[in-house]
């Protein structure tokens, strides 16, 4: 109950961390704005060409672009977030404190991403989307249980993504410099999630390892249910992969945790 | 200027020097940044996969226009990229430590955290490009324009980069607002420009010229009609756009350091 109490005063803290720059977040709505109406046009264009590619109308595909700038910092897409302070501190050596607390790291540093990632959906997420539904017509979810069954799917996206961004964090404790994994994460994270091009443009077996791979949590699956393309038995698959992914990943940061903190020694040590 | 462009390299060198402590990062680093920007043009690929025109025009037309702006910005953003942390520069004070020493503050703040690894973006640009000059139907004043268009074009983002980092002058935290163009210029000129509505066509004409990045004298390379039928001489404006924009930024960088007071807290 304590560590529950402790874990919620993280998140709100964290939340309000980020809630302090408000010009900045002013000037990422912008951008996310200027991004989503320069994707949106682009696949207007090509959903005039073919008008159900990837069994997309173009309701749906302009829907997803503006999704997709909602989820880029809400699941911090191209990284970021708590685990970038974890990164810090072990390039600092300053973690050697962090496991000396009472309270588990990875608790610690999942409460704090939620508060961000609470704050950034709520700014970040929800403005784009009001201005994309200005500017353009777009799709909204039918009825209450697709509403549940998106913000269910939003919330796992959010620990695969942290699971990932917590993993690569972890390998300051072995190549000493995180920038390079977590600019091969960013990569990665990017492509496959769909924000680049819709996954169900891919062709293929590419497209069925692509919406099978952690990244698909991300932006494909919860757009997905946004916009009815999964019902029922499917719906719950999407839900259930996402939870797979958000498990054995969350396993893994806790592995690689217990052996990085045999590892770790401290300056001069 | 010689002696700015000496010190540039000076600085530039340090900080490829000192990149080379973690070699692991630093080659992750230079992979993925050719991942990174290598993606997008995968990204019109599955495009293509889809449809065969966009906006009219064709998967090695749309390269040529891709490669073109990619090629332009990302040697931009290696030689002065770094502008757009001049609101954290300005935060921590180490804008006030540049201003006092004997060296032009832009090649300063323009060669900080110098990162020779961004090569590899100019590297992926380039092999679009490449591959899509093989499917030019090549003549003399159409070598000569895409080279000048190479050279205005990466002149046009580097004013760009540096006239609205100043916007961090005024508002340290802005930095973003100045991707949406700069980020944005460079992914909107990616793409064919009769994809959008042709007010935005005509605001990056008149307004925000990235139109002369790479549109108008691709049309000419390409041997393309002008969708806004504007005279042909337009498709060699862009060496005269990039110096008025050289010009205007000059103004603005200065008036940008003449009135900035440092951070008071």
């Amino acid at each position: 109950m304590i560590q529950g109490s402790l874990h919620v005063a993280i998140a709100t803290r964290s939340f309000r961390r980020y809630s302090t720059y408000t010009a900045a977040t002013l000037a990422g709505i912008f951008t996310n704005c200027v991004f989503g109406a320069i994707n949106a046009l682009v696949l207007i264009a090509v959903w005039k060409q073919n008008p159900d590619a990837g069994g997309y109308d173009v309701r749906d595909a302009v829907t997803y672009v503006w999704l997709g700038q909602a989820m880029i910092m809400t699941v911090a897409m191209w990284g970021g977030g708590s685990p970038t302070d974890l990164a810090t501190r072990i390039k600092t050596g300053d973690v050697a404190l962090d496991f000396y607390r009472p309270v588990g790291i990875l608790g610690w540093y999942l409460a704090a991403d939620v508060g961000r990632a609470a704050f950034h959906l709520v700014s970040r997420g929800l403005a784009p989307t009001v201005v994309g539904a200005v500017l353009f017509d777009l799709r909204y979810p039918a009825g209450p249980l697709v509403w549940v069954a998106f913000f269910v799917s939003v919330l796992l996206a959010l620990l695969v993504s942290f699971a990932i961004r917590f993993l690569v964090a972890m390998s300051a404790f072995w190549i000493l410099d995180d920038q390079g994994t977590q600019v091969l994460m960013s990569a990665a994270a990017v492509f496959f999630s769909g924000l680049t091009v819709p996954l169900v443009l891919f062709p293929g077996w590419f497209g069925v390892l692509a919406r099978a791979l952690p990244w698909a949590s991300y932006l494909q699956a919860p757009a997905d249910l946004w916009l009815g393309k999964d019902q029922g038995w499917a719906l719950l698959g999407v839900l259930a992969l996402q939870a797979v992914w958000s498990v054995l990943l969350l396993a893994g940061c806790r592995l690689l945790l217990g052996v990085a903190e045999r590892k770790v020694v401290v300056q001069g040590g | 200027m010689v002696e700015a462009l000496t010190r540039y390299v000076q600085i530039s060198a340090l900080w490829v020097r000192a990149s080379r402590a973690y070699p692991v990062s630093w080659w992750m680093l230079v992979i993925g940044g050719f991942l990174i920007t290598g993606v997008e043009f995968v990204g019109i690929w599955i495009l293509f996969q889809n449809i065969d025109n966009l906006g009219g025009f064709s998967l090695h037309e749309v390269a040529f226009l891709y490669g073109g702006s990619g090629v332009a910005f990302a040697i931009a953003d290696l030689l002065v990229g770094r502008i757009e942390r001049l609101g954290q520069m300005i935060r921590l004070g180490k804008l006030d430590q540049m201003l006092v020493r004997p060296v032009p503050l832009l090649v300063q703040v323009c060669a900080d955290e110098f990162a020779l690894r961004r090569l590899s973006r100019v590297a992926q640009a380039g092999l679009v490009l490449g591959w899509a000059c093989t499917y030019v139907d090549w003549t003399p004043s159409r070598v000569l324009l895409t080279v000048l268009m190479l050279v205005a074009a990466t002149v046009i983002f580097t004013a760009v980069f540096v006239a609205l980092a100043c916007i961090q002058f005024w508002t340290i935290d802005s930095a973003e607002v100045a991707n949406a163009f700069t980020y944005g210029g460079n992914t909107v000129t990616s793409y064919p420009l009769t994809v959008f509505p042709s007010e935005v066509l005509k605001a990056m004409t008149f307004v925000l010229p990235l139109a002369f990045v790479n549109w108008y004298p691709s049309l000419y390379v390409l041997g393309r009609e002008d969708p806004l039928g504007y005279p042909a001489w337009t498709q060699w404006l862009s060496p005269v756009v990039a110096a008025a924009l050289v010009a205007v930024t000059m103004l603005v960088w200065r008036t940008g350091v003449r009135q900035y007071r440092s951070t008071g807290s």
